[in-house]
């Protein structure tokens, strides 16, 4: 069974690479029964999404995107 | 700024609508990965100018703009492999594993659990409407080591592939990912510690 701080390795090359798949197997079985890791992946994934709203890259004559 | 005549060539309009429309834009888009001023308006200007001498000119296929964010990015990332080899040369932390800075948020003691449980962060969508989640969003990635924000900024914000950052910044593949993981997990915390896990 993977450890929390290889989960979070995988969690984080998976925004940068393929993972294999038993890399891809091993960290989901990790992530079905561990909840710390499940919102370490979907913060993860908040940060990449959010990065584009930043208000420096917004246009100012129109309405800013809602969230979604 | 005025067109040098060529006959036989198409001019370009160098400013007005056209090309100095998007100057505002191309400084915040500087402005974000430079987080200098002069340094941005800089990069600005020398786009301005390559845009308008260029002899490959706009051909109308792309915008405009993202035209122009394709030769800005360039000279963003001349500013950055100038910046990462004089980081090289100071010696810098790079050669940091992987597993040496996870130490800050795992313990080896207990099987690599985490030191701090991240905690549910409800609907974060929320709080990018908010001004003072911007304002913390930046002092956290201020946190972050200039070599490991430059990875993260060009990966992030520039789209650029593993390779490309590698080729750019004269890195190894896995030293990418090391600098890429080091910034995600800092981000990460720094966000949980003073915006969404407080109350």
């Amino acid at each position: 069974m993977l450890t929390c701080r290889q989960v979070s390795e995988l969690v984080s090359h998976a925004q940068d690479r393929q993972l294999g798949w038993l890399e891809r197997w091993r960290m989901q079985v990790h992530l079905r029964v561990c909840e710390g890791c499940r919102n370490f992946q979907s913060q993860i994934g908040f940060i990449r999404r959010a990065i584009h709203r930043h208000p420096l890259l917004q246009d100012k004559d129109r309405e800013p995107p809602s969230g979604r | 700024m005025t067109e040098p005549g060529s006959p036989g060539r198409a001019t370009t309009p160098s400013r007005g609508p056209g090309v100095g429309q998007h100057r505002d834009y191309l400084y915040r888009y500087a402005l974000l990965h430079l987080r200098d001023g002069t340094r941005a308006e800089d990069v600005v200007q020398e786009t301005l100018l390559a845009a308008v001498e260029s002899p490959d000119r706009f051909s109308g296929k792309s915008s405009l703009r993202t035209w122009l964010i394709g030769i800005l990015k360039h000279k963003i990332i001349d500013v950055f492999r100038k910046q990462s080899r004089e980081t090289s040369l100071e010696g810098s932390a790079d050669g940091e594993s992987e597993e040496e800075s996870a130490d800050l948020y795992f313990d080896r003691l207990r099987t690599d659990h985490w030191h701090t449980f991240p905690q549910t962060w409800g609907d974060p969508e929320q709080s990018l409407e908010d001004k003072r989640f911007w304002e913390v969003f930046d002092q956290c990635s201020k946190q972050m080591p200039s070599q490991i924000a430059r990875a993260f900024y060009m990966r992030e914000i520039m789209g650029l592939e593993t390779d490309e950052i590698c080729k750019e910044l004269s890195i190894t593949a896995t030293n990418c990912w090391v600098m890429l993981y080091r910034a995600r997990m800092s981000l990460r915390q720094c966000l949980e510690l003073r915006w969404f896990g407080t109350g």
